[in-house]
């Protein structure tokens, strides 16, 4: 049933690599799709071009939203919790065939979805899907399948490491700090599909004809406990492999396990009530309703963001200073393997995630200041810092160790993947910047055609848009050219690359963990010091957007 | 470790000065923010209305009807301009894919503006200012505005509502 892996010793079970490699593969596939789609979106919204014709745009963007944000990032993920409840705790893989019927729904649902997108004209819906609109019965059907396969894998991964536990397969002691994090986010996947299954089952019932009406506002609410709360599950897997990472790269291992541990715990406490901010600018009757479950479950998940903010590059710079690069405070950052993929992937992930979608988040959740941002371009601004340029370069550059780990293959164009995570990185920070901008003056997210072609009146936005959007086409030019040379590499490394023999063909080593040494004082006066400049920038930010709020009409 | 089970003892290894600190100042952070939202409410003039009541399409369409046959001065592309006195209530109702009527206010007045919607939802979006809400069918969402600015605004709808969304576009108009 074994083979034992000669680069890292671990016992790895025969049958769980093809499911880890059909996943990825699938995940690879969505993501090509979702960036073709991008390309013709941004194209279509910078007026200039205004590529697409109307109904295409709004087809266009509910597919890009599907592939982009769910199918390639949850294909992903599935791959990642085979390997971190089999490989990662030397363990084998608990019902295989369980595995394949997963898959096998998740990608009959996704051809489901697909084909009620492309081909009835009956589910140009968008991501949302907000009721009353209605999208043929296919659409729903296809998302049921597909959360049911992603539950099945959800619930394999609880089986394997209980299976695992029982077995003593990874020593006498607590899990591993990486699938610790993924455990967190396979429980947070089991709660949102909960509330996936809670709407969507009446909605599909609904587009039957067998139920009268869905209440919309109600709709949207538990839409988002599935919608808000899946971006959690990204967030929580993101975070697992920054440590993952940070391991494999520099030998990192967090300063303090408990700390670490206890913030995953957060993330299960906070999230799911945390999806009310989506109702901020909502009819809803009671503003303590909303004011308590952003104020504190909402910051409670981002509490647990903030300590991992510090536990990551803390455990990169602890283990530089213990190698040696103890000089100043960045001597540890400028002697880091910048020249690994997988390292500066998860770097650059860092800063998007924290600097663009952490403190825009945190703003966009406050009651008072969403009424600047509800519905504009900042939103999507929002979550191509979190999503795109955290989430989805975090696993592009952990994918920079599974093709030697488990495709056995070297990788090709090495050279360009030395430079992809900067492409991909930056391109989409500029994109997120010129979104969020745009949104913060009132250009919409969603809309065809901002000169209102065909309505009563007219309206014109302030001039300096033109150049906003011409950052936005930038970034989004540079990052879809990254995401498809990603693809590329992956593509060519996986189907066409030179096997790996031995240790000694891996183009990015696994790096030996440092010696231990005693900490007075400041561990990490390194990451300290970006923390207070993240801190500071975030509070700069806030200040400028209640300043903007308080001239505003007065309402209430 | 990410891959190794930590060593033993890990649960009573001592927090670092420095995460310590930092875990300290983001939980004061975290209150700060959740006592300035709640602040707001009580010296802030800008808050998120709660006043909203469960309507139909068709009651709201007729209490919309009444209150424009009340107020009306004018039309503008055939859609009625609506002035109400300060203080006085107004109708705005959106469908797909418009926004009715034009409502006409004076500046530094305060208003209730009833918004509801008469099939899907749709985003009440007031441009230049940038203020944004989300309209729902069956709940009327009572806004107590004040302009404090004067000029031609514009209402776009930022939420996607098929295929005629780009054009819906009102108009709200303030007198000094």
């Amino acid at each position: 049933m074994f083979i034992k892996c000669d680069i890292t010793g671990l016992n790895v079970d025969r049958r769980v690599v093809p499911l880890i490699k059909a996943n990825a593969i699938v995940s690879v596939v969505a993501l090509l799709i979702g960036v073709v789609a991008a390309l013709l979106l941004v194209l279509t919204r910078w007026q200039v071009v205004h590529l697409l014709p109307m109904d295409w745009y709004y087809r266009i963007l509910t597919l890009h939203g599907l592939t982009a944000l769910v199918v390639w990032i949850v294909f992903w993920e599935m791959a990642g919790l085979y390997f971190g409840s089999t490989v990662a705790l030397n363990a084998r893989q608990v019902a295989p065939g369980l595995g394949w019927l997963a898959f096998v729904l998740m990608v009959v649902g996704t051809a489901l979805v697909a084909y009620a997108v492309l081909f009835t004209q009956r589910a140009d819906v968008l991501f949302t899907s907000y009721a009353p609109i209605k999208a043929h019965p296919i659409y729903y059907l296809g998302i049921i399948l597909f959360a049911v396969g992603a539950l099945t894998v959800a619930g394999l991964f609880f089986a394997n490491i209980l299976t695992a536990k029982k077995e003593k397969t990874y020593g006498d002691g607590p899990l591993p700090v990486f699938t610790f994090g993924l455990l967190a986010a396979a429980i947070i996947t089991a709660g949102t599909l909960l509330s996936g299954a809670v709407i969507y089952i009446p909605t599909f019932l609904w587009s039957l004809g067998l139920i009268d009406s869905v209440d919309s506002l109600v709709y949207k609410m538990i839409f988002w406990g599935f919608g808000h709360s899946s971006q959690q599950i990204n967030v929580t897997a993101m975070i697992a492999v920054w440590y993952l990472v940070a391991f494999l790269t520099v030998g990192g291992t967090t300063i303090n396990e408990k700390v670490t541990r206890f913030a995953f715990l957060f993330y299960l406490i906070g999230i799911m009530l945390a999806s009310a901010h989506h109702l901020l600018t909502d009819p809803v009757r009671s503003a303590s309703w909303k004011v308590f479950n952003t104020s504190y479950f909402m910051y409670i998940a981002v509490l647990a963001s903030m300590i991992h903010a510090f536990a990551v590059p803390s455990a990169i710079e602890s283990a530089q200073r213990r190698r040696g690069f103890t000089k100043g405070l960045f001597d540890w950052l400028k002697n880091a393997p910048w020249g690994n993929p997988a390292f500066s992937a998860v770097f650059l992930g860092i800063l998007n995630f924290g600097f663009i979608g952490g403190i825009t988040g945190v703003i966009n959740g406050m009651e008072q200041t969403n009424i600047i941002v509800h519905n504009t371009l900042a939103i999507p601004g929002h979550f191509k810092g979190t999503v795109v340029g955290g989430t989805t370069l975090t696993f592009m550059g952990l994918t920079y160790y599974l093709i030697p780990l488990i495709f056995r293959k070297k990788i090709r164009f090495f050279g360009l993947a030395k430079v992809q995570p900067w492409l991909f990185g930056i391109g989409i920070a500029l994109l997120a910047v010129g979104f969020s901008t745009l949104g913060y003056l009132g250009v919409p997210r969603r809309h065809w055609d901002i000169t209102f072609s065909g309505g009563p009146f007219t309206f014109t936005f302030p001039p300096v848009i033109d150049l906003f959007w011409v950052i936005v086409v930038l970034g989004g030019l540079i990052g879809v050219i990254g995401a498809l040379a990603w693809i590329l590499i992956v593509v060519a490394s996986v189907f066409f690359g030179e096997p790996l023999r031995s240790k000694e063909d891996m183009q990015i080593p696994i790096a030996d963990v440092p010696p231990p040494a005693e900490h007075k004082g400041f561990a990490a006066p390194g990451t300290f010091t970006l923390t207070l400049i993240f801190l500071t920038a975030f509070l700069l930010f806030t200040a400028l957007n209640w300043g903007w709020l308080s001239v505003m009409w007065e309402v209430k | 470790m990410a891959l190794n089970v930590p060593a033993k003892g890990w649960y009573a290894t001592k927090v670092a000065k420095d995460e310590k600190s930092w875990i300290v100042i983001s939980v004061i952070a975290a209150l700060a923010l959740f006592i300035w939202m709640s602040a707001w409410h009580l010296f802030g003039k800008q808050n998120p209305p709660v006043s909203v009541y469960t309507t139909t399409p068709d009651e709201f369409y007729r209490l919309a009807q009444a209150n424009w046959q009340k107020y009306k001065v004018g039309e503008e592309e055939g859609i009625p301009v609506v002035a109400p006195p300060p203080g006085g209530d107004v109708f705005l109702l959106a469908s797909t894919w418009r926004w009715e009527p034009v409502i006409k206010l004076k500046k530094d007045q305060e208003y209730k503006i009833h918004i509801s919607s008469l099939d899907i939802v749709h985003g009440f979006s007031l441009q230049p200012v940038n203020m944004n809400f989300q309209i729902y069918p069956h709940y009327d969402y009572v806004f107590t505005f004040k302009p404090t600015s004067s000029g031609d605004f514009r209402i776009i709808c930022n939420e996607y509502c098929g295929y005629g969304h780009h054009s819906m576009i009102g108009k709200i108009i303030v007198e000094e």
